[in-house]
């Protein structure tokens, strides 16, 4: 039988390096930006502006506009291929009454403006710190629902606490990725986090909690089955039993979240990619994290007992 | 194959040839979609409701802006909601969407609009209560007038909006008459007045168009005349609109009741028209002459709720709270086509996806895993056709992540139903082991993603955040019509297969995926 248990500290190993990479990312992001990730106008507040000209438009002439509305501290980004003439711009809250004179200087000094693929969003700063707020509490409350969650489900196994710790540390492994990934890309193509980055995180801690439970459940029958075999052996017969559903149910998200990424809106695409990257995170953490974890610890206490 | 089963099968059938018809791209027959109760009469169609994101249009959050620590009344808030959704649907767009979120918070949805000032500006701009003198005519509430202060606001789109004359024929109109607030001893001479003609005279003749040539009529004095408003209820069970008016408009009122009050004896017959915004919310008849600018509107037949609309509007025909722009966010009606093109192209490669792999992976089970993964996305479709559900970008993202994850619990029960046989248990014992066996892990999984689910809505309606809710309401049907299809519908079609070529599948083990 081949044994996925017996290697566990490189996978602790392994999962600690992807964390530590999610951190340098963050630092260097924290350096560049002042904060882990880049944060969107949903947090700080602000508008955001995505124009499509009808013809050549460079940005010295898109700044001069900016500038007399008085928006010259704007973030002047080029969208897709220069032919495109697609510029996002990001500037403190512009209101309501300032937008109309904008895209009309726009249109008289830049080029035309196609006003059918116009995107504006402003926020004001004072939702944005509450949208911060209810943000950090939503997952808050979603991991505390699903530990109790787990904990009452293996209430009827020994060491109940043991499981719901390793679920959570895989859980918490698999979202930290994801977010190390989200800094990454935010310090590499300048993504930035929004509220949908928060429902992919909060989907990804379901997930992972999916695939945790499939494994510890089946611990759970082995245990009376094999009482002669060692702790271990049942664990890693559970894990090989279990690794072709998750491994296939992986694959069935990976092609669907894959098809979005190449062909679906291209709005979505940062949401989705997190979204698969913290899937297979998951996965791979609860095979490979929160099963070992378990076994670390059935193991290490024995050794006191013998100790004692 | 049990008495259940052929039930079973017999539902399924009917629910897949139900959910086909729905999702058809055709008109439906009138009565069909007048079989959707639950929603209101006029907004039974079975065409999907696509979010601001795919269709185009723009959306406004707004918030109440009080000063710190000032409280802010519920119905404050409530009437503030109806005056906004007053002004939006006088823009004449197709389906605007007003909706208050938590307790301080309205969302305004405008789809194919795209100046955002012109909407802000018809969203906060403060409202006008103006008392008319028609001439003695009585206008029936909800009608559209113009004033010595000027017409109704310009309306952008000529289309005719039949929710507005649903509106009048609906709710009966209560009538009203308008009197000198009795002192408490004169009580009694009140209930002389109570019983009044609930027809007038004069009926409005048919509708009065806003563009056409319609007459001018005189504003006597504006909301800013009345000081105080109150609603009480007389011994009979009357509502009555105690007033009290600022000396100017007391002045007005005065000789405008004097001329028109009907002699001593006789029931009132000639109206004083109270219009918000251009529209006619009420039309008292002058009772008596009213000197000393304090009377009484006395409401007919009006229940509690009519009463207390018409007490706010008089009230609170401003803002009753100063409204602050929190978001704005505009998306232009092409980008939304192309997302939804590319949308429905990445649904069609991901999901042929999945049902390849299926099919291949796990042969005849993954072919009946398969029908019923269609089953899933049809239902699917037929449930936000049917409540409706508003599709958002993330709510279609949503809800192929589903369709994706809906294999999973087939998955479950077919591996686990490929090790029975393995472990040479028969086909019938494996194929009902991997059912039973697998349903705690298909629970489990299940519960953990809608509390996640509940989470994000919960999350989402509170911030206006609509592409959060999108995602979560599609992932959680998803998940539960997904217990349906993967649990009961595959078994079914198992049992059925294994009841029609039990014996012809024992010599052929490689269809199981063994």
């Amino acid at each position: 039988m081949f044994n996925i248990v017996e290697k566990r500290r490189w996978y602790f190993l392994i999962a600690g390096l992807a964390i530590l990479l999610g951190i340098a990312a963050m630092v260097v992001s924290t350096v560049r930006f002042g904060s882990p990730v880049r944060l969107s106008i949903d947090f700080t507040g602000g508008s955001l502006f995505v124009f499509h000209f009808d013809g050549p438009a460079d940005e010295a002439a898109v700044r001069a506009v900016l500038a007399d509305h008085g928006l010259s501290e704007a973030i002047v980004q080029r969208l897709g291929r220069e032919e495109e003439n697609t510029w996002q711009v990001r500037t403190r809250e512009a209101a309501a009454n300032e937008v109309r004179d904008l895209l009309n200087d726009m249109e008289a000094r830049v080029a035309p403006l196609n006003r059918d693929l116009l995107t504006y969003e402003t926020v004001s700063p004072m939702v944005g710190g509450e949208v911060t707020r209810a943000a950090g509490i939503a997952l808050l409350v979603s991991a505390t629902i699903i530990i109790a969650f787990i904990w009452w489900s293996f209430r009827r196994v020994p060491h109940a606490f043991r499981y719901g710790v390793a679920a959570i540390a895989a859980m918490l492994n698999a979202v930290f990725i994801a977010f190390g990934f989200y800094a990454l890309m935010g310090v590499l193509s300048g993504w930035e986090v929004d509220a949908l980055f928060l429902t992919a995180l909060l989907t990804v801690t379901a997930f992972s909690v999916q695939d945790t439970i499939v494994v510890f459940d089946r611990i759970r029958e082995n245990l009376p089955r094999y009482r002669n075999e060692p702790f271990e052996r049942v664990v890693n017969r559970s894990i090989l039993e279990t690794i072709h559903r998750s491994l296939a149910t992986q694959l069935n998200a990976i092609f669907v979240m894959i098809a979005i990424i190449l062909f679906g809106g291209e709005t979505i695409r940062p949401f989705i990619a997190t979204m698969l990257v913290g899937l297979v995170a998951g996965t791979l953490s609860s095979i490979f994290v929160a099963v070992p974890l378990v076994v670390a610890w059935e193991l290490a206490t024995r050794r006191r007992a013998a100790a004692v | 194959m049990s008495r259940r089963d052929v039930t079973l099968l017999i539902v399924i059938v009917v629910l897949a040839g139900l959910s086909l018809f729905i999702d058809l791209n055709i008109s439906h027959p009138a009565w069909f979609e007048n079989l959707m109760f639950w929603r209101p009469q006029g907004a039974r169609t079975l065409d999907i409701r696509q979010g601001l994101d795919l269709r185009g249009g723009l959306k406004v959050l707004l918030a109440a802006d009080l000063p710190e620590g000032q409280a802010l009344e519920p119905t404050a808030m409530q009437t503030a909601r109806q005056i906004v959704e007053s002004r939006v649907n006088g823009l004449g767009l197709t389906e605007p969407v007003v909706q208050a979120q938590g307790e301080r918070r309205i969302i305004v949805e405008l789809p194919g609009i795209e100046d955002p000032e012109l909407a802000v500006e018809t969203i906060r701009g403060t409202a006008l209560l103006e008392f008319i003198d028609t001439g003695g005519v009585y206008l029936e509430p909800g009608t559209i007038v113009t004033t010595s202060l000027g017409g109704p606001r310009t309306v952008v789109t000529p289309t005719a909006t039949p929710t507005a004359t649903t509106g009048i024929t609906t709710t009966p109109t209560p009538t009203a008459t308008l009197a000198p607030t009795p002192s408490p001893t004169a009580t009694t001479s009140l209930t002389s007045t109570a019983e009044m003609t609930p027809t007038t005279p004069l009926t409005p003749t048919t509708e009065v168009t806003p563009t056409t040539a319609s007459p001018v009529y005189e504003t006597l004095f504006t909301g800013a005349g009345l000081v105080d408003v109150s609603l009480a209820r007389n011994q009979q069970n009357v509502y009555n609109i105690p007033f009290t008016l600022n000396e100017e408009a007391a002045q007005k009122l005065a000789a405008f009741s004097t001329l028109h009050a009907p002699p001593p004896g006789q029931d009132g017959y000639y109206p004083l028209c109270i219009v918000l915004d251009k529209e006619v919310i009420s039309c008292p008849v002058i009772q008596s002459a009213i000197p000393d600018g304090r009377g009484t509107i006395t409401l007919g037949r009006a229940t509690y709720e009519e009463a207390r609309h018409l007490e706010i509007q008089l009230q609170y025909g401003a803002l009753p709270v100063p409204l602050r722009v929190e978001t704005i966010s505009t998306v232009g009606p092409t980008l939304g086509e192309i997302s939804v093109q590319r949308s429905v192209r990445a649904g069609i490669i991901g999901l042929s996806l999945v049902l390849l792999f299926m099919l291949v992976y796990y042969r005849l089970p993954g072919f009946l895993a398969d029908l019923a993964l269609l089953l899933y996305a049809g239902l699917n479709l037929a449930i936000y056709k049917l409540a409706p559900v508003t599709m958002t970008l993330p709510g279609i993202a949503g809800f192929l992540l589903s369709a994706g994850m809906a294999v999973d619990a087939n998955i479950l029960i077919f591996e686990r139903m490929k090790e029975e046989l393995r472990a040479g248990r028969s086909l019938e014992t494996a194929i009902e082991a991997g059912f039973s066996r697998a349903w705690t892990s298909i629970r489990d999984s299940q519960i953990s993603i809608l509390i996640a689910c509940a989470v994000l809505y919960f999350f989402g309606s509170n911030f206006g955040a609509s592409m959060v809710k999108g995602f979560a309401l599609t992932l959680a049907i998803g998940t539960v019509v997904n217990i349906f299809t993967a649990v009961v519908c595959t078994r079914t079609f198992m049992r059925l297969v294994f009841h029609l070529a039990g014996n012809w599948l024992r010599s052929r083990r490689w269809l199981l995926g063994v």
